[in-house]
């Protein structure tokens, strides 16, 4: 087994990478991701890593050489982040239609206006519609787990869905923690070289990319949104496997200290660990109160999240972005939404924290946890809260 | 036909077609409009090209007229992602291909051929492009050029010729139609210090075909740049696209030449220019000028190829020679 380190994350995810052995990568530098390809651009440069990086003018066509690398069949990988995503949002949408298992490290950064480089999840709030994996993280470790695991839920033969690895841009991707690696045999044993079926073979020639009339376009999507929520049984048996290798286990759906909690806290990425100190201190005083975190964001997990959340009275969703002039925020909106057809269901209310980089603490969870709880006994006043906002 | 070269397929066109590869990898049964250019010349291409090769295509008229599923028209591994990124598609391609065949997953790599419109690469597509070119990657850009966006209605591009009335170029009482010169793209590819730049016409389907051959076998990256006569948006007789073409370089509107690591030559030689109302008759997208208008292009034209001869006169080439040093760099 592999020996346990400090190091910065990021650096910890390019070496996921290396383990992984992604043999093509295209990438355009943005804060907070530029870590992540500066250290595999020294791999490859070092001979470290075999394969090829290239540099290439923009996010646009860093994820379309990402679609010719990985229709071409090489394992691919790239890292981008807020405006990064934005600019290559018309090609996400692409690339899982192609079905190509693309893996990507999203360092979570808040969109311009105005300009800013610090965490929020606007980025991919944006873009959660692209037919993509998307999986959060909460600490080094899981970012550096969840690489690898990444390559192996995208390339299963029954999936080809790209992935997006999902972590909070500077809190996580440029603090220092300790991680424990695995070693080459074992990552070699877990992950497979890629072999697709289909590729860009004049041997055997394939049109892809073909446009759809109206005919066809619905059974199309239909199909794609099938394989996507069918692919949750494989991303649960990979992490399963990983977990009987290396003792470390991932649910698509977190609890902590849920049992008997009448009032739970829902939070996603590095912000978990931060409301398990609040969650802590209560619990110590005497309060009935649980947190749970959502890991797999897509698919989206409805049986994980309404078992986590059966027997509370009182649910807060900690969304990282707002949905200007929409009914709630997008992490409220979607869990109000997959609970509304239940005839028994907590009441549910949103907090907006932590945009642009704003620092959240145990404190401000707390705080929260005490004013959902006021505005829950008399009726909320609000659809949802921009919590700690002036004026 | 290989043997015989360039030269001697131009004197001896009668026989040289039939010793042309009979193989067809664009094959019939596509969409496209009745005497469409662009799709001549993607047959002579794709001839050119042979068997061996990888097409990235971007999103336009030849996108669409050849791969409706479940059809397609394509013999060659194809792929079609967007607009405006098609040498982004062919540098992942390409870069793939260099990887896999490193790891001893791949023989000899196939040819990368990427492939789009006018709109797609002097517009759209540009960045994408430049970004390939400057990487240096070894693949082949062939621009389908017919001078407008033909594909969503005629609406004018930064390739659509001045005067040419567009759906968005109209003439009428404060306009003469498009108001700016055609934007030079092979200029721009030449700039960006490439070893092979040139202009084809399917209308001399010989020349067009060892320039595509020579491109391809030059490592690193070439551009074509194709003119495709479109009788739909030209408003022109359907007959009459092959003459257009021919046209088009005896009146030195667009010259038939190739520039091989920054050195201009012409291939197709117009021993006498022809004035250029020949060219704008017969086309309805020119109806619209006066006189003054039409002397004005005629100045223009031949100032443009004075330029150009000067060009291929050079004793210097645009750029300093590519070739690295023996021992390495």
């Amino acid at each position: 087994m592999g020996h346990r380190e400090g190091m910065e994350v990021s650096i910890a995810v390019s070496h996921a990478v290396q383990l992984a052995r992604a043999e093509a990568i295209a990438a355009y530098p943005i804060t907070p991701q530029t870590h992540i390809v500066e250290h595999l651009s020294g791999m490859v440069a070092n001979g470290d890593l075999e394969a090829e990086f290239i540099n290439v003018e923009s996010e646009h066509s860093a994820m379309s050489a990402c679609i010719g690398m990985s229709a071409t069949g090489a394992r691919t990988y790239t890292a981008t982040s807020s405006q990064g995503l934005a600019l290559m949002h018309e090609i996400l949408f692409i690339a899982s239609a192609l079905r190509l298992p693309i893996v990507m490290t999203v360092a979570n950064r808040a969109l311009s206006g105005p300009l800013s480089i610090w965490n929020d999840h606007s980025d991919i709030m944006a873009a959660k519609d692209i037919g993509w994996i998307q999986i959060f993280v909460e600490n080094g470790q899981e970012a550096f787990d969840h690489t690898i695991m990444a390559f192996k839920i995208a390339e299963n033969s029954n999936v080809l869905i790209p992935t997006i690895i999902n972590m909070d841009g500077f809190i996580l991707t440029h603090v220092v923690e300790a991680h424990n690696f695995v070693d080459q045999d074992m990552v070699d044993a877990f992950l497979p070289g890629y072999h697709p079926r289909h590729t860009l073979d004049p041997k055997y020639p394939v049109t892809m990319g073909a446009f759809a009339m109206p005919e066809i376009y619905t059974e199309v999507k239909m199909k794609h949104q099938v394989t996507l929520m069918n692919s949750y049984e494989h991303i649960v048996k990979v992490w399963q496997e990983w977990g009987d290798r290396t003792g470390r286990r991932y649910q698509p759906v977190e609890r902590y200290k849920t049992e008997g909690a009448k009032t739970l806290l829902l939070t996603m990425g590095c912000l978990g660990e931060v409301a398990e100190i609040a969650v802590d201190e209560l619990r110590a005083a005497g309060e009935a109160v649980g947190l749970v975190k959502l890991r797999l964001w897509r698919p989206f997990p409805f049986a994980d999240l309404r078992q986590a959340l059966a027997g509370a009275d009182l649910v807060i969703v900690c969304d990282r972005a707002l949905s200007p002039g929409g009914a709630a925020p997008p992490v409220l909106a979607e869990l109000r939404s997959a609970f509304y057809p239940l005839s028994s269901r907590p009441q549910m209310l949103g907090f907006i924290v932590g945009l642009g980089g704003r620092d959240v603490s145990p404190e401000n969870f707390k705080d929260i946890l005490k004013r959902a709880q006021e505005e829950s006994s008399h009726g909320p006043t609000q659809e949802f809260y921009l919590y700690g906002v002036r004026g | 036909m290989e043997k015989f070269g360039v030269a001697n397929s131009q004197k001896y066109d009668v026989y040289a077609s039939r010793l042309m590869p009979r193989e067809e990898f664009f094959t019939s049964g596509h969409r496209s409009c009745q005497g469409c250019g662009e799709a001549l010349a993607v047959r002579w291409v794709c001839k050119a090209i042979g068997k061996d090769a990888i097409i990235a295509h971007a999103t336009g008229c030849m996108e669409i007229v050849s791969s409706g599923f479940p059809q397609t028209a394509w013999m060659h591994p194809w792929i079609h992602v967007a607009f405006e990124n098609t040498a982004a598609v062919a540098s992942g391609i390409e870069t793939a291909l260099r990887i896999l065949q490193r790891k001893g997953k791949l023989g000899t790599p196939p040819k990368v051929v990427a492939m789009g419109g006018d709109g797609a690469t002097t517009d759209i597509g540009l960045q994408a492009l430049s970004g390939a070119m400057e990487r240096f990657h070894n693949f082949t850009y062939v621009c389908w050029d017919n001078e407008a966006y033909m594909n969503t209605g005629i609406q004018r591009s930064s390739s659509t010729p001045f005067g040419a009335m567009t759906t968005t170029s109209p003439p009428g009482k404060q306009s003469i139609g498009q108001s700016t010169w055609k934007k030079n793209m092979v200029a721009i590819a030449v700039a960006h210090g490439i070893p092979y730049v040139a202009t084809a016409s399917p209308s001399y389907p010989f020349d067009l075909y060892f320039k595509v051959k020579k491109a391809i076998e030059t490592p690193g990256p070439a551009y074509i740049h194709i003119l495709s006569v479109c009788p739909t948006g030209w408003r022109s007789a359907t007959d009459l696209s092959v003459r257009l073409g021919r046209l088009a370089a005896e009146t030195a509107v667009f010259p038939l030449y190739e520039v091989v690591e920054g050195r201009y030559r012409i291939t197709i030689e117009v021993p006498k220019i022809r004035p250029i109302k020949d060219y704008l008759k017969p086309q309805g997208r020119f109806r619209h000028l006066r006189e003054p208008e039409v002397n004005f292009i005629q100045q223009q034209i031949l100032e443009r190829y004075e330029l150009l001869l000067k060009k291929c006169e050079a004793p210097y080439p645009e750029f300093p020679s590519l070739t690295p040093p023996e021992e390495g760099i």
